[in-house]
């Protein structure tokens, strides 16, 4: 609850309020705490120490280093990159093209299409990985990049997106570029992505987050470990090294999976917040 | 009417004079066919074509060796009378009531007190949304060791107050919450922050004349607070509906649905028939079957949207 008092005299809630929060917080953040904590600390093979969230003796590099040799995490670094970032090339022309003409064009079934459209935003990719698996395998794109990222170069989420984008782009702009005697082509380039670019941007942070973040289909489309992504593979590693008991191994690897949007987020925190905002409530 | 013109415009890259009514619907429309066209195709084939395509596999009878045998109902058959089908249904339920209403009131309860922007207020909110940006498979990363009997984070610090060891994800009767309770830790920050941004959308002029005609914190809570916010509320519920049955990384990862199916749900069914059991027939009827419990979803979430939509224009 938001404190009634002025700012002079906190009150003994207010007190209470922050003790809790704090209390919380600090619960809420000690797996992530842990993850840091173990990822850099020596653990005994095998003891039960590994649980204390104090630091014990000097950092060490040693499970980064073994995780690195263990998997193949260059190689996964790399086909998640070639994932995300083809998944958002092909979805940013898609998703600009339909947002467009669902925001200023009249058409007959336009509503229809709408609808049609949206049906994507519930029918989401991970509940028809059966029959998409099977096209894929038609495709001959099993166990191929391509494979994992075709069914996403559609984005009826990025479409709405747009279109609601562009509308809030007044007309005045593009008739006055038009009347200019700008081509299609200038219209596009220099009036309507700059004008767009807040929508393209908070699409694109979702996006890539998404995509980096993905299981469940790269699992069902790849087989070799020479295509896996970083997800797949820091799954087949901690159900090794679990067995195992080696944490030190499964806190470094899971931070090389999750690290760069972390960091990510911790550089342009204010951007993500707001792009996690605008494309959920938008 | 400047709109009409410059619908045409557009679409032929030179001025010309606004047509008649009728004429511009249609002159538009190839246009809007070119730019649709690539959206449409890949919508066409992953996302329509498959749904075509899981009926008529869920309707196929096939032979031992995968050999075309006629249609019917079998493959529904086979799934209705499978218990391990039956479990999964019923645990996506409990998962999901298990998972939405928490994840709905800590969001809440967190946007609430963290609602003023200070500096101590903004580095919990962070604290809190950090797990939104794991992948869930390292969610279940994490999971596995805090969860883990004896040795791991939540037990250690437990049998510090004195606590047996409890086995969280073995034990058929506690692996569900086990679960569970990783979702909430997982999605109640990212809840958080549309309850926030719904928050702020909450004129402070009404909070003021409640002040002034005396009512405390709390009453206005329940008065003002939480009836205006909830359009919000129906669009959280929405998105963690449709989680609760896309989301099963951190099943697959950690319990494969078990022990004794007492963690299996939908997804991780359907990814069981086609992955490990190579059944497609079953796993086709098991996801027409979460289909149809999307598409109900999607017919909510749909006037959701469109209320969100006309309360933005």
């Amino acid at each position: 609850m938001q404190t009634t008092n002025a700012p002079s005299r906190p009150s003994a809630a207010r007190l209470i309020t922050i003790a809790v929060l704090s209390c919380v917080a600090l619960v809420w953040s000690t797996p992530l705490l842990w993850m840091l904590v173990a990822s850099v600390k020596a653990i005994p093979y095998g003891s039960l120490s590994a649980a204390s969230l104090l630091p014990d003796g000097p950092p060490t590099s040693e499970h980064f280093v073994d995780a690195w040799i263990q998997g193949s995490f260059a190689r996964w670094y790399l086909n998640t990159l070639i994932v995300t970032l083809g998944i958002l090339v092909v979805q940013l022309v898609t998703i600009a093209l339909a947002g467009y003409a669902f925001a200023r064009m009249e058409f007959r079934g336009k509503s229809l299409l709408f609808h049609l459209f949206l049906l994507q935003l519930t029918l989401a990719a991970p509940i028809l990985i059966v029959p998409n698996t099977m096209t894929i395998v038609k495709l001959g794109l099993y166990d191929t990049l391509a494979g994992v990222m075709a069914p996403y170069f559609a984005s009826a989420f990025g479409v709405f997106l747009m279109r609601q984008t562009f509308k809030t782009i007044p007309r005045d702009f593009e008739e006055a570029a038009i009347i200019d005697g700008a081509s299609l082509w200038q219209l596009i380039r220099l009036v309507l992505v700059p004008l767009a670019r807040p929508g393209l941007v908070a699409f694109s942070i979702v996006s890539v987050t998404a995509h980096w973040n993905e299981f469940l289909w790269p699992l069902m489309v790849t087989d070799t470990p020479d295509n896996m992504v970083l997800t797949v593979g820091l799954a087949s590693f901690v159900r090794s090294a679990q067995h195992a008991a080696d944490w030190g191994l499964i806190a470094a690897s899971t931070l090389l999976v999750a690290g760069p949007l972390l960091i990510a987020f911790a550089l342009f925190q204010r951007q993500f917040v707001n792009s996690f905002l605008f494309t959920g409530v938008k | 009417m400047s709109d009409a013109v410059f619908r045409d415009n557009l679409a032929l890259a030179q001025p010309v004079a606004p047509p008649a009514a009728r004429k511009k619907r249609d002159s538009s429309a190839p246009t809007a066919a070119l730019l649709l066209a690539p959206s449409l195709l890949f919508l066409a084939l992953f996302t329509y074509a498959p749904i075509l395509q899981a009926l008529t596999q869920a309707f196929t009878i096939e032979k031992f060796g995968g050999k075309f045998a006629g249609y019917g109902f079998g493959n529904f058959q086979r799934l209705f009378f499978d218990a391990a089908f039956q479990k999964a249904f019923a645990n996506t339920f409990l998962y999901g009531i298990g998972t939405v209403a928490p994840s709905l009131v800590i969001a809440v309860i967190l946007a609430a007190a963290l609602q003023e922007s200070t500096r101590f207020n903004n580095l919990l909110r962070t604290i809190f949304f950090f797990p939104t940006l794991l992948p869930l498979v390292a969610a279940a990363a994490l999971g596995s060791f805090v969860l883990m009997p004896g040795a791991g984070l939540l037990d250690y610090y437990l049998a510090q107050l004195g606590a047996a060891q409890t086995n969280w994800l073995g034990d058929p009767d506690i692996a569900l919450y086990s679960i569970i309770g990783l979702t909430i830790w997982k999605n109640a920050g990212y809840y958080m922050l549309f309850a926030l941004a719904g928050l702020q959308g909450i004129p402070s002029d009404i909070h003021e004349a409640a002040k002034l005609d005396g009512a405390g914190p709390i009453t206005r809570f329940f008065r003002i607070t939480l009836p205006l916010l909830m359009p919000t509320l129906a669009v959280i519920v929405v998105i963690a509906l449709i989680n609760v049955v896309t989301q099963v990384d951190h099943v697959i990862v950690l319990t494969g649905g078990g022990p004794s199916d007492s963690t299996n749900v939908l997804l991780n069914y359907i990814f069981q028939a086609a992955h490990e059991q190579h059944d497609i027939g079953r796993g086709a009827a098991a996801t027409i079957v979460s289909v149809a419990l999307l598409l109900a979803l999607s017919f909510v979430s749909l006037k959701t949207l469109e209320r969100g939509m006309h309360y933005e224009s």
